[in-house]
């Protein structure tokens, strides 16, 4: 097995994601052939999640390919809108040019008032990566047969990540395409059908299209590229290499996150102290999302705790139940009987143990974790609101100023053009108000009607788990009671 | 009859059990308490709170071997339960007395229902005394706990007496009474594999331990400091240089398959230790984990404006809460039950090959008297071609005596063999019992803390409902 893992690349195809990730993540793999590292998922039906009422831009990632360092995922699309020129086509992506999309929309000032789809985050192997390298390390001290268990529960682990990875590029695009105004966004349309690569070098062709902007000038932006260059570098995929190598795992800068939100941050801090608010609504709302999202950061953090324990203690069943069966090997018959069930027993507990620990991530951690991006999109939009607060305050001053000016002249040129100036940004103040108010409510029902399906979810599937649970000891109590 | 049948633990009276009693066991028995089978109460009368006198039929008619066997299916009718423990006094003199309290009708004792206080330091007197007096004849001796003096010593300093911090919240506290609690559960165990033992049960000290309302005079010997403590050391060190060095020339391919499978026994249960621990360290973990995850919640449904999702969301940190001890007592199920069963085991098989070496040593004295025989014999074939009368007579003389030697040597030989067959043989019953009864209780207890976990979360489902 390890020999196979050093000569193949792991490759993973995968579609339907939503779907699948909706039901139980553990399923799919479950029904592969045991230790199959070539796990081939075939497209079961054509995923209809966000089709709402209206059909006419339906986007969907119909496969996904991880390879070495990156995961190109192939985002299918089937529309009726007259602008696009075929009904349906295909395009291969990458991440990158998923948050280049999002940033197009984050830049663009007539959607300052929207709350724009969070980005998916960026796929993130390194907890399994660095799981299968410490079991890598650890191989002598476990059996044979451990140690397939162990490579087994990680592989699953890691296909459940790659699954909920694509699941969020996905979930990202289908938001845009739902949307009455982002479907129809020009860059939407580019990154849906043009079909080369939007960032084929992420350092050269990324600048050219327009992206990366911070703000800070062009060192910040040549530390970036170094980054993403580095990244590329560094990320060789783990499966492919970690049983040759045992270098530590490469710490991976986060810089452009780092920055990005630096910016927002202090954009938030400064407009906060200098600009006065006098709209109670959005007061309110500010501090509502400030407390809202740093509660969800903490809870997440926490719940990711959690769960991560739990696929733990389920993994320790594994050395339990090995224990157990080479126990048995050395009694009589009877014993030995007994004692193989037992061992069994436990290790039909670590599957649930296990299942248990994965959907409390994707009901809880999951919601959670999306809800604290989405509070932080929403932030966002309050920090953009206060922008063009100041915008429009600055407007007046200068009116103010021109009026000063030239009060003995009768309506001047210079008032007027201030006047024009001062009522366009006052409309637009006023328009994004408006829009980010319906936006803002909006958050808040979306929200409750996710997390309650989510909790329900979560509460059904857990039901589920110790019913099952409960079962197995059940049954194997009355088994092992029968065997003398 | 000098001695018990042969019993499994009380609380197996169902098992079958044959009858091993050997008549050669007279001899090993350092103390020869004059029994009937009277011992072996009624099956469950104990629980039950009359308690009444042993069935006199079966006393009449015992000296029919069928008798003897229906009454050799009886365990020793008696249990041990030790509560309460408390710490007494003040600093490093303090010490922590627990409640041993017994439950018998075994007429041996004079009461059905006795209690004393004795603290660890007796158990440990105990355990030497019994070592003592029975090692030799090559009973196993089941182990008393391992001393901690870091754990004492912490228990010490400590001013809240145990009993309390049971059910304290700070962190050091719990861990001061899970120490308590691993200990008392210990001793309790180690206690009552004594008492299901059938020659040890009766030992007078055994009982002087169980009944006796005075302070037991205090075991200095067993302190890990005192000097007694170092001369066992260097006694131990002795005997283990021994251990290594010498090598006996096996004859009895029994004890030669016995003893190796004891070894991949031992290091099989080392293993199985480990991963018992592991299960149980991990969860508890998970439970503190959980408990931070309901307060993250609680903080959460605190900031939610939306009235029925934040009711909703501090519901979910109280049933996070509730999880949370869930998932502790699922550990202490994975620790008390399994780990400690295991660790048990562990320190019983070092109490087995204590037996076994105790075998080698009676071995040694015996080829020791073997080769003093035939020095003796020489001496005297020697003398007589030297033709003088004085030595040849003293020869012999040597010669008759080391006869004898060798004749006990041989015969303690046979003697301790054999106990140790009949011993082992109990023992492995015993064990294999006991881990089956270990895994069932461990599965049904999990099973109940699943059934609670479904009723915790079928208590939330109409609270995530409510969210509108």
């Amino acid at each position: 097995m390890t020999q196979l893992l050093q000569d193949k690349d792991y490759v993973v195809y995968f579609s339907d994601c939503v779907e699948e990730t909706n039901h139980d993540p553990l399923s799919a793999p479950a029904a592969q052939t045991p230790g199959s590292i070539d796990p081939k998922l075939e497209k079961k039906k054509p995923n209809e999640n966000v089709s709402l009422a209206d059909n006419s831009l339906l986007v969907d990632i119909s496969d996904a390919l991880s390879e070495k360092e990156k995961v190109k995922f192939t985002v299918h699309t089937k529309t009726t809108l007259p602008e696009f020129q075929k009904s349906e086509f295909i395009v291969v992506r990458q991440h990158e040019e998923f948050v280049w999309l999002h940033d197009r929309y984050e830049e663009n000032e007539e959607y300052a008032g929207y709350i724009i789809p969070p980005a998916p985050p960026r796929p993130d192997f390194d907890a399994s990566r660095e799981k299968l390298q410490r079991l890598g390390e650890g191989e002598g001290a476990l059996t044979r047969e451990e140690f397939l268990k162990m490579k087994e529960e990680l592989e699953d682990e890691y296909l459940a990540t790659f699954k909920k990875t694509v699941a969020m590029h996905e979930v990202f695009l289908q938001r845009l395409a739902a949307h009455p105004v982002f479907r129809n966004d020009s860059h939407l349309r580019v990154f849906l059908e043009y079909e080369q690569d939007l960032c084929a070098k992420p350092r050269g062709k990324m600048d050219l299209i327009g992206g990366l902007n911070f703000g800070f000038g062009s060192g910040e932006s040549k530390s970036f590229s170094k980054h993403v260059y580095e990244q590329t570098k560094q990320t060789s995929f783990f499966l492919t290499n970690l049983f040759r190598n045992s270098d530590p795992i490469p710490k991976k800068p986060k810089q452009a996150d780092v920055m990005r939100s630096m910016t927002t941050t202090t954009d938030e801090i400064y407009l906060g102290a200098t600009v006065r608010d006098v709209n109670d609504f959005f007061e309110q709302e500010t501090t509502f999302l400030q407390e809202y999202y740093s509660h969800l950061k903490e809870a997440v953090a926490k719940v990711d705790r959690m769960t991560t324990k739990h696929k733990e203690v389920a993994d320790a069943h594994i050395r339990l139940s090995s224990c157990i069966t080479q126990l048995a090997t050395r009694e009589q018959p009877p014993t030995e009987r007994f004692l193989t069930r037992a061992a069994e027993t436990f290790d039909k507990c670590r599957k649930i143990e296990g299942r248990m620990a994965s959907d409390q991530d994707l009901k809880l951690a999951d919601t959670l974790r999306y809800y604290m991006r989405d509070a932080h999109a929403a932030k966002a939009v309050l920090v953009r609101r206060l922008r063009c607060l100041a915008a429009y305050e600055a407007a007046n001053r200068n009116l103010e100023k021109a009026r000063a000016k030239n009060k003995d002249v009768h309506a001047p040129l210079e008032v007027q053009e201030a006047e024009q100036a001062q009522a366009d940004a006052c409309a637009k103040f006023e328009q994004l108000s408006a829009r980010a108010r319906e936006e803002l409510i909006d958050f808040r029902t979306r929200r409750v009607a996710a997390f309650k399906k989510s909790l329900l979810d979560l509460a059904e599937l857990e039901i589920k788990h110790a019913r099952s649970q409960q079962e197995l000891f059940r049954k194997s109590l009355q088994v092992l009671k029968e065997c003398q | 009859m000098s001695e018990e049948p042969d019993t499994p633990p009380f609380s197996t009276v169902d098992i079958n059990n044959d009858n091993r009693d050997d008549e050669d066991l007279f001899a090993s028995a350092v103390q020869e308490v004059s029994l009937d089978s009277e011992v072996n109460g009624a099956r469950e009368g104990i629980e039950k709170a009359a308690i009444s006198d042993a069935p006199p039929s079966i006393t009449a008619s015992l000296a029919s071997p069928i008798m003897e066997e229906i009454a050799t299916e009886r365990a020793n009718n008696i249990i041990i339960t030790i509560t309460e423990p408390q710490k007494i006094g003040e600093g490093m003199s303090s010490y922590v007395a627990y409640r041993v309290l017994t439950k018998t009708n075994m007429p041996i004792f004079s009461k059905h229902e006795f209690a004393v206080l004795r603290r660890f330091s007796d158990f440990l007197g105990l355990h030497e005394k019994l070592t003592e007096k029975y090692l030799r004849s090559g009973r196993i001796i089941p182990p008393a706990p391992e001393k901690s003096i870091v754990g004492t010593t912490k228990l010490k300093m400590t001013s809240t007496p145990s009993t309390e911090s049971a059910n304290g919240s700070s962190a050091a506290g719990s861990v001061q009474s899970q120490f308590v609690e691993r200990r008392r559960a210990a001793l309790e165990r180690f206690l009552n594999r004594v008492a299901q033992h059938p020659v040890l049960c009766i030992d007078p000290d055994f009982r002087e331990f169980l009944e006796s309302d005075t302070e037991l005079p205090k075991a200095t010997s067993t302190s890990a400091l005192s000097g007694a403590g170092v001369l066992r050391l260097f006694n131990k060190v002795g005997e283990t240089v021994n251990k290594i060095t010498y090598r006996m020339d096996e004859s009895d391919p029994w004890f030669e398959e016995r003893s190796a499978r004891v070894e991949a026994l031992e290091a099989c249960l080392r293993r199985l230790y480990g991963a018992c621990e592991a299960l149980a360290g991990e969860r508890r973990e998970l439970s503190a984990r959980t408990h931070e995850a309901a307060r993250a919640c609680a903080a959460l449904s605190g900031a939610d404006p939306h009235a029925p999702l934040s009711r909703a969301l501090s519901h979910t940190a109280d049933l996070h809460e509730k999880i949370e001890h869930l998932r502790l007592e699922q550990s202490n199920t994975d620790f008390y039950v399994l780990a400690e069963h295991v660790k048990d085991y562990l320190g019983l098989i070092g109490a087995i090959k204590d037996v076994f070496h105790e075998r080698v040593k009676v071995f040694q004295n015996w080829q020791h008297a073997q080769m003093q025989l035939t020095k003796r014999r020489e001496n005297k074939a020697k003398a007589e071609l030297a033709n003088r009368p004085e030595k040849i007579e003293q020869a012999a003389n040597e010669i008759i005596e080391w006869e004898a030697k060798v004749e006990r040597g041989q015969q303690e030989f046979d003697t301790i063999s054999r106990v140790i067959k009949k011993e082992l043989e109990r023992w492995d019953e015993v064990r294999l019992h006991d881990l089956r009864t270990a895994l069932l209780r461990y599965l049904d207890d999990h099973m109940k803390h699943q059934a609670q976990s479904i009723r915790y979360w079928d208590a939330f489902l109409p609270e995530a409902r409510a969210i509108k």
